[in-house]
């Protein structure tokens, strides 16, 4: 089971879980991650200890991807 | 990198300080430089003042204390400035605050979520150096050196990130592109390891240690 997340104020939110045999999941899935995108949010894969990409699309085969806000200098 | 990927592997937030040049290690290193070159401008001059009043007569010798005493605070009050980058924020509920260190604790190692612990700043070894992610903030520790970079993540719905989320959108974002953290970050201050850690909280100066 794959798992979109948003880090917001109650620590994160669970968006959407899906797995690639249940199309109605990641119909679900993609449409929660667009909107997420949409409002500004951008969406992070952990690649191990060090590495992480930013992704456009919803990467239907990762475990978990992660939307956070974005970042500025202070 | 996989289809999914965005095309150029660059922070997107590059997009907002698009007047700035991206960072790389020479930048960061002619950053450096101006950095001590401005220090050196604060402290010979007052330096050489203090030595010339005493020369010209030792009865100038409060003058040339007070010029000294310029001398040591100036600098002290820049890495100062430098050092805030590493505050801790007021925390946000207990829930919350347990729900984003979890998160966070997935992301790093053992040893960084035990040094974030005990210190509040997650380590990150990186091309530029060693950073230390806060909250609304980093530490780039290289060698003798350490810059301070003020950066957060932004709240635009006005609702407050639990500190265990603030470090995390700071750690992905550094790992996702290293050098354009850097550029979007602001620099703070740039000095000896020595000035930044007399500044930094008692507990945040062994994250320092450990790393250094």
């Amino acid at each position: 089971m794959s798992r979109l997340i948003r880090m917001d104020g109650s620590g994160h939110t669970t968006l959407a879980e899906w797995t690639t045999d249940d199309p109605a999941s990641v119909e679900a899935a993609v449409a929660a991650f667009r909107d997420e995108l949409e409002q500004g949010a951008i969406a992070m894969v952990t690649r191990g200890p060090g590495h992480a990409d930013h992704v456009r699309e919803l990467p239907l085969d990762e475990q978990l991807v992660i939307v956070r806000r974005p970042i500025a200098g202070g | 990198m996989t289809a999914t990927d965005a095309s150029d592997g660059l922070l997107p937030e590059l997009a907002n300080v698009y007047w700035r040049p991206r960072m790389t290690p020479e930048r960061l290193r002619r950053r450096e430089q101006l950095w001590t070159l401005t220090t050196l401008a604060h402290v010979v001059p007052f330096v050489l003042i203090a030595i010339g009043m005493v020369l010209l007569s030792p009865l100038a010798l409060p003058v040339s204390l007070a010029a000294l005493a310029h001398a040591w605070l100036i600098p002290a009050l820049y890495a100062r400035r430098g050092a805030t980058v590493t505050r801790a924020l007021t925390p946000a509920a207990a829930a919350p605050e347990r729900a984003a260190l979890g998160l966070l604790g997935d992301l790093v190692d053992r040893d960084a979520r035990e040094l974030h612990a005990r210190t509040g700043l997650v380590p990150e070894p990186g091309r530029l150096g060693t950073w230390l992610v806060g909250e609304v903030g980093a530490l780039l520790v290289a060698g003798r050196r350490v810059s301070c970079w003020c950066v957060r993540a932004t709240d635009p719905d006005g609702s407050r990130l639990p500190s265990g989320d603030r470090v995390a959108h700071l750690l992905l974002a550094l790992r996702s592109d290293e050098e354009g953290f850097a550029t979007v970050a602001n620099l703070a201050f740039s000095g000896a390891r020595w000035r930044v850690r007399r500044r930094l909280p008692k507990r945040q100066r062994a994250a320092l240690d450990a790393v250094a």
